[in-house]
């Protein structure tokens, strides 16, 4: 076996020792308020606040967008952002709270944005100065994204566009915005552009963001009325009419299946709230141990009991997927478990949370605001916010479409 | 934490020898020769016949297969268990009749015996003898200490029940009972005494039997109080290669209806547009894939640690292999059956060789049910 198959290259063994060690000493404490799951629950501005101050001492120390180029902010190096984001996790980190910039606005700024442009708005994107949000979705284009409205016309060096966005998440708190929308109306596909909005500064001038409050009782997502906002046209990315596939190159990352690694953090949990931790199933196991029925235990439960080890060999399978995607002569098809990822990701931390609401019996009935709920409640909300995830992004059942179209070469469903 | 490779220990020569697998069966075993050779007769009272081509075996064994997990010590090549793992994954892919599994199966419980006789049978092993194991008793249990053969001043009685390609085996491991202890002992399968009655069994790719020992005289290859801890180690092995074979015959199944949905139309569109064939189809992708990552990463961490200083994360991962390959086997196979429609629920459509493969497969050495219960009680501790 050739040691390449085995150890980090030089440059990435060098690279994780310095990120161990920066993390060692720089890693953040524990938060002053309550962190949400994951960025896309953020509504506190003291968390965002927080976060960002994380992110961008991580950005400062080269642990984010390790391998873009240097003139875009990036570290210039080969393959490391996956080292720094092993690193991020064993040392238990708070997540980044720039999610949509980093996973999908950067990668597609970083390959089909004008130079200026995409040196100009990188490095404030990958420090977390910056929150980007992204106008995909309209009232009439969800799962059909090309069925897209919200229209770009051009006036003089300029462009004018009105439209309604919605579901934007973290709309409430981005300066900017990847927006998809039409320039041509006689073309689906071919009819589509793609620009990058300063949202921010053009609130009450041609821009309106309306909190959508989700079925849990939090906001996090918005929806973005435009109306007659004047866009300078180096912010349009790529052709006029090339939007489609500009947009394409946003999913591919947003699915976990782009050429980028996306940088990302995490692992923290909180000492200073009583939540649980809900996207492990040791937590549920504890979990299991403290809840009854019957007079015993849940854990002692066979039924219960085997649900939990079938989730538990779901994680384990899906950690193993990831190894076995990167060694090429054990996958059958580059693309087959890149795709996966999403679909898998997203049904596991639905399904985990499910069995934690089933062990608990009676007591699933107590949310956030009662102080008996176990966990603080936090399985019923993870729970509920599943299904953000298991909708949005492309809903799992176009997931399904896209596996079995581009993997098993089905015929389209359209 | 000891350092895996992250290629599961999958390099070149792994590489060349499953390519060379896969030439192998795409030149001599396709499903079409396959039915011609094992479903001539669909009777249900069919006489009970053990059909396979052992020129076939042959080849195989000169192509260093039977070899490949022997360690050099022995007279073998001393790969690691990823290589039979693609090998059995192969085999699989072919519902390929062979005593292959077996014989891995084999190796692997010699290979933790650490005794001069256990490598003078692995050194035949090398040679291309074919093996199977006798160790499960009438009960069907699959625990190392449950046996029921008894042995006694060096001669086996009693009764081995589901002996695995019994009649393409040349040798056989027992596992037999004395005051001292579960011991393991070689007998030729032709040996005085031997008396092997086929079981008449639904898998058309496969032989199995009771064979019952009337005084016959064993050569020990592990002694009393020490078989039951060879088996026991050599457990995890065993589940993650049956794994692979399942893995393969899953492929074999996804693939194959696909190509049918593809190919089939009705309300003038092929069968694949419609997504409650697709979706489901998907699932057993899904389903496929985290079958196959758990099997090679058992694999590797047993390659990884000889020592065993991480070996109930070992036991842990070969349990989750199995468990996984025998959920997803029933699905491939119910799946293929039902998606192909009448014609799948024919002798003559070559999707039952492969469902009776899987079901056979899905049981042995365990089903799901039975290793989850296991890691039940690993993980989240007995019940009380
Ligand atoms: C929490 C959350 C955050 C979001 N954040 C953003 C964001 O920041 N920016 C953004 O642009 N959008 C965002 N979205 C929107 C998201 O991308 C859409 O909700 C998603 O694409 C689905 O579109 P839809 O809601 O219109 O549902 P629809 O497309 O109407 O789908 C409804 C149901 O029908 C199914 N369905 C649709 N088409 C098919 C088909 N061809 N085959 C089978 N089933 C089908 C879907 O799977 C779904 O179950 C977010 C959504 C959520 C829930």
């Amino acid at each position: 076996m050739a040691d390449a198959d085995r150890k980090d290259t030089q440059e990435q063994a060098e690279f994780r020792a310095y990120c161990r060690d920066w993390l060692t000493n720089n890693k953040p404490g524990q938060p002053p308020v309550r962190i949400p799951l994951g960025a896309l629950e953020l509504s506190d501005p003291a968390a965002l606040q927080w976060l960002q101050v994380w992110q961008k001492s991580a950005f400062d120390a080269g642990l984010v967008g390790c391998d873009y180029p240097v003139e875009a902010g990036g570290g210039g190096r080969n393959n490391c952002q996956t080292i720094a984001n092993q690193e991020m996790q064993r040392a238990k980190t708070p997540f980044f709270p720039n999610i949509i910039g980093l996973g999908m606005a950067a990668p597609t700024v970083l390959f089909h944005a004008q130079e200026d442009t995409k040196n100009a708005l990188l490095p404030r994107l990958f420090s977390g100065e910056d929150i980007w949000c992204q106008g995909f979705s309209e009232p009439g284009a969800g799962s059909d994204l090309a069925n897209q409205q919200t229209f770009a016309e051009k006036r003089g060096d300029s462009w004018v566009i009105n439209g309604h966005k919605v579901w934007t998440s973290l709309a409430h708190f981005a300066n900017w915005m990847i927006l998809l929308c039409r320039t041509d109306k006689a073309d689906k596909y071919n009819g589509l552009s793609y620009f990058v909005v300063p949202i921010q500064t053009a609130i009450g001038k041609g821009v309106t963001v309306r909190p959508l409050i989700k079925l849990t009782g939090e906001t996090g997502f918005n929806e973005v009325i435009f109306e007659d906002l004047v866009v300078e046209d180096k912010y349009r990315l790529d052709a006029v009419g090339a939007g489609w596939k500009v947009a394409m190159t946003t999913l591919s990352h947003e699915r976990g299946a782009g050429q980028l690694v996306t940088p990302s953090a995490g692992g923290m949990t909180q000492d200073n709230t009583k939540g649980a931790n809900t996207s492990s199933p040791s937590a549920l196991i504890e979990l299991a141990k403290t809840s009854y029925r019957n007079g015993k235990t849940a854990a002692d439960d066979p039924l219960l009991r085997d649900e939990i080890i079938k989730i538990m060999i779901r994680q384990e399978a899906f950690r193993q997927n990831q190894r076995r995607a990167l060694v090429p002569a054990l996958i059958d098809h580059p693309m087959r478990i890149p795709l996966q990822n999403k679909l898998i990701g997203t049904e596991f931390n639905q399904d985990l949370a499910e069995i934690a609401y089933d062990i608990q019996g009676a007591a699933s009935s107590l949310y956030l605001n009662d102080e008996n709920a176990p966990g603080g409640g936090e399985w019923q909300l993870a729970y509920m916010n599943s299904f953000g995830v298991t909708i949005a992004a492309g809903a799992n059942e176009v997931q399904r479409n896209i596996l079995g179209e581009r993997v098993l070469g089905m015929p389209k469903s359209k | 934490m000891i350092e895996q490779p992250k290629n599961f220990g999958f390099g070149e020569d792994e590489t060349m020898l499953r390519d060379s697998a896969k030439k192998f069966f795409s030149d001599h075993c396709s499903a079409d020769k396959l039915h011609r050779q094992v479903a001539g007769n669909p009777d249900i009272h069919r006489n009970i016949e053990c059909i396979w081509d052992k020129g076939l075996w042959q080849q195989i064994t000169e192509l260093g297969w039977t070899a490949a997990c022997v360690p050099e010590a022995a007279g073998g090549i001393g790969m690691p268990l990823v290589a039979a793992l693609a090998l059995a994954e192969e085999a699989g892919r072919a519902a390929f009749p062979s005593p292959l599994i077996s014989t891995f199966n084999t190796t692997f419980v010699l290979r933790e015996c650490n005794s001069a006789a256990a490598n003078d049978v692995l050194a035949e092993i090398a040679g291309g003898k074919p093996m199977s194991l006798a160790i499960t008793n009438q009960q069907g249990s699959w625990e190392p200490t449950d046996t029921d053969v008894s042995i006694d001043k060096g001669q086996l009685n009693g009764t081995a029940w589901f002996v695995q390609d019994a009649r393409k085996a040349e040798g056989l491991v027992v596992s037999a009972r004395s005051a001292a202890g579960v011991g393991l002992y070689y007998v030729a399968a032709d040996a005085a005494g031997v008396a092997i009655a086929a079981d008449g069994i639904i898998d058309l790719t496969r032989d199995q039997a009771h064979i019952s020992f009337t005084g016959v005289t064993a050569v020990e290859v592990a002694a009393p109080g020490a078989g039951d801890v060879a088996l026991a180690y050599a457990l995890p092995a065993i589940q993650a290669v049956i794994a692979a074979d399942m893995v393969g015959a899953g492929e074999w199944l996804l693939q194959t209806t696909v190509e049918y949905a593809n190919t089939r139309v009705q309300f003038d569109r092929p069968l694949g547009f419609f997504q409650a064939v697709k979706h489901p189809l998907v699932n057993v992708m899904l389903d496929i894939d985290r079958a196959k990552s758990l099997a090679y990463s058992a694999a590797c961490a047993i390659d990884s640690d000889p020592e065993r200083q991480e070996w109930a994360n070992t036991v842990k991962l070969a349990h989750m292999a199995k468990a996984n390959a025998s959920d997803m086997a029933v699905f491939a196979s119910s799946r293929a059956v039902q998606f192909h429609g009448g014609i799948g629920f024919t002798w003559e459509c070559y999707v039952h060789l492969f469902f009776k493969r899987q079901m056979h497969n899905q049981m042995l050495f365990g089903d799901a049910r039975y290793h989850r219960a296991i890691l039940a009680d690993m993980l989240i501790g007995q019940a009380a």
